[in-house]
């Protein structure tokens, strides 16, 4: 370690202004906070004395996507061929995913790398996240320069052009992923993308229970082989991280316990997200959408909305702020993924566009919460 | 003199770049919006927004000192939709398929902000050449945007440019390759985000500050 330090401080004088790398200054900086929590302080109050970062609790974010990740590769391998022994699915599955993630790596991060040179400030690691998630949330078979358009996208578009980490409106990885489900629909939607099979077609749990009219949702999803212990372990055609949900449960119990995620986000999500399916079985009988009478529990365990819920909604900067509004925001997040999974066949899964649309709501709860908050404390005071 | 003259090429050509009606007066959005998916159309609508845009700067400018101001607006609207009504006319006389691509939009050029925008703030006040070089290199700022959205569009949403194929046919999917049109660009979000891209391009260039 003594080696490192003394190597970055040999080089430092380089990159400090007036050195011959000064425009590269972001990428050195990247690299020793990396290795060294910084030596910086703030100057004004408040202090608070703790080793975390943004860096530090980032990596944890990573750490707590690793379960659904390794899980993830096993999974696409299983689907590929299920007879093959577990070394067989890890290896068939590693090579679809891994180049993904290098990938929407590299490309994304000469995005980061270029806008942090030219708008002199340092590199987020927030990208870090963005960058792996990406590839988490994709059918396993995307073609590569697909996950390339689609990550520039979203840290372009999603993320630079409202000025950096920390100013996003909405998810970069589901700004993302929603570039590259409009503008390859056909790569992102229909039954043969989610599996590396090929010609055998794998509808997703959900696809199946939206496949028919009249009939019993659940029913048709146990027929056609999804038992709720398989959806929750995630040995299901789907996303290549979204399926465990025991991966997710995992990576929530990280996120929560290092109060990274909020749980009040998570619970309010599952809170709407059972409340909007228990409305729909109601109504099931008076119509013939199938996709109404899929239970709740069905509704959890089938598709990313466990994953989508832990890992996206729960993003510290495009969600809400106050703790009402996080229950708010949270609760909504599960009545639209409910609403446009049930209502809208196009879309058999649904939570990508109910964050997304959380994302833009959350400002304007946060608002309604403080305005709410503010008008109560004055009643109180002038009622003294 | 030569100041004269350096302001009347200023009015023309301040709307192409520096004080351009899309990018930075960011008016007459909507059919920036609605007719971009092909090049043609685009240029279609700058041929008809030029003839609109030159003709009624003209004849505001003209009329500018027997137009009573409390009327003023309900006068100028009368003269664009006259325009209006013989662009579309000769539209559908003459290229009756792209007049049919372009529906309501040609006839929606009345309430296009630029038209009435520009009769109001300038050809009311200025000479007949003045006002004609306004509305020429206004409508022409806004068929530049116009024709660049639509070409970005084009190309990425079809592979084709003018209707000509661009990208060639064996990289498509279909035919052995691997690349598939965006088909997010044929779609409206498509030339919000062209054009958004575009602001942003513009107004870096010229260092234009949002007051």
């Amino acid at each position: 370690m003594k080696g490192i330090r003394a190597f970055l401080d040999g080089i430092e004088p380089h990159f400090n202004s007036g050195g011959k790398w000064e425009r590269y200054a972001p990428l050195y900086e990247m690299v020793d906070t990396i290795f060294y929590v910084p030596g910086t302080a703030t100057a004004i109050a408040p202090h608070i004395r703790d080793a975390v970062d943004i860096k530090r609790s980032m990596f944890t974010v990573l750490i707590a996507l690793l379960p659904a990740l390794f899980f993830g590769i096993y999974n696409v391998g299983y689907q590929a061929d299920p007879e093959a022994g577990f070394l067989q699915h890890m290896l068939s599955g590693g090579r679809a995913v891994v180049p993904m993630i290098l990938v929407s790596y590299t490309v994304g991060g000469l995005w980061e790398v270029l806008f942090a040179v030219i708008r002199r400030h340092e590199i987020n690691e927030g990208f870090l996240v963005t960058g792996l998630l990406f590839p988490m949330i994709l059918p396993p078979d995307m073609p590569l320069w697909m996950v390339a358009a689609g990550i520039s996208f979203g840290i372009v578009i999603g993320k630079e052009v409202t000025g950096g980490t920390g100013f996003n409106i909405f998810n970069p990885a589901l700004v993302a992923r929603a570039f590259v489900f409009f503008a390859y629909p056909a790569e992102m939607t229909g039954d043969p993308v989610w599996s590396l099979a090929g010609e055998m077609t794998a509808a997703t749990p959900l696809a199946v229970a939206a496949s028919v009219q009249n009939g019993d949702a659940g029913l048709l999803v146990s027929q056609a082989g999804y038992s709720f212990g398989e959806m929750f372990l995630g040995l299901v055609p789907g996303s290549v991280g979204g399926t465990s949900k025991l991966a997710v449960i995992l990576g929530a119990v990280i996120l929560v316990g290092s109060r990274i995620a909020n749980w009040r986000i998570i619970a309010g999500g599952l809170i709407g997200l059972f409340g909007a399916a228990l409305l729909a079985n109601m109504l099931a009988p008076a119509s013939g959408n199938t996709m109404l009478s899929l239970s709740p529990l069905s509704h959890l365990l089938a598709g990313g909305f466990a994953f989508g819920l832990v890992f996206m909604a729960t993003d510290p900067v495009s969600a809400a702020q106050t703790d009402r509004g996080r229950w708010i925001y949270g609760v909504l997040i599960g009545v639209l993924c409910v609403m446009i999974r049930v209502l809208n066949q196009a879309f058999a899964e649904g939570i990508m566009l109910a964050i997304l649309l959380g994302n833009a709501f959350a400002p304007m709860i946060d608002y309604f919460v403080l305005r709410r908050h503010i008008a109560r404390r004055r009643m109180a005071y002038e009622k003294q | 003199m030569i100041m004269a003259k350096a302001k009347t090429i200023d009015t023309f050509l301040g709307p192409l770049s520096r004080s351009n009606p899309i990018t930075t007066q960011v008016l007459g959005i909507c059919s920036a919006l609605a007719v971009t998916v092909k090049m043609d159309t685009a240029l279609v609508m700058t041929g008809a927004l030029v003839f609109v845009l030159v003709g009624s700067n003209t004849i505001v400018a003209a009329l500018r000192n027997l137009i009573p101001s409390r009327v003023r607006i309900i006068v100028m609207l009368t003269i664009i939709a006259t325009l209006v009504i013989v662009i579309d006319e000769l539209l559908k006389a003459f290229v009756y398929d792209i007049s049919k691509q372009l529906s309501i939009f040609v006839g929606l050029i009345i309430t296009n902000c630029i038209v009435l925008g520009r009769a109001e703030a300038f050809a009311l006040k200025n000479s007949v050449t003045a006002s004609a070089l306004d509305g020429f290199g206004n409508a022409l700022g806004y068929g530049l945007i116009l024709v660049l959205v639509a070409a970005a569009r084009e190309f990425l949403g079809s592979g084709t440019l003018l209707g000509l194929q661009i990208i060639p046919d064996f990289l498509y999917v279909e035919n052995g390759g691997w690349y598939v049109n965006n088909g997010l660009m044929i779609l409206a979000p498509g030339a919000f985000i062209i054009l958004g891209l575009l602001i942003w391009l513009q107004r870096t260039i010229n260092g234009y500050k949002e007051e």
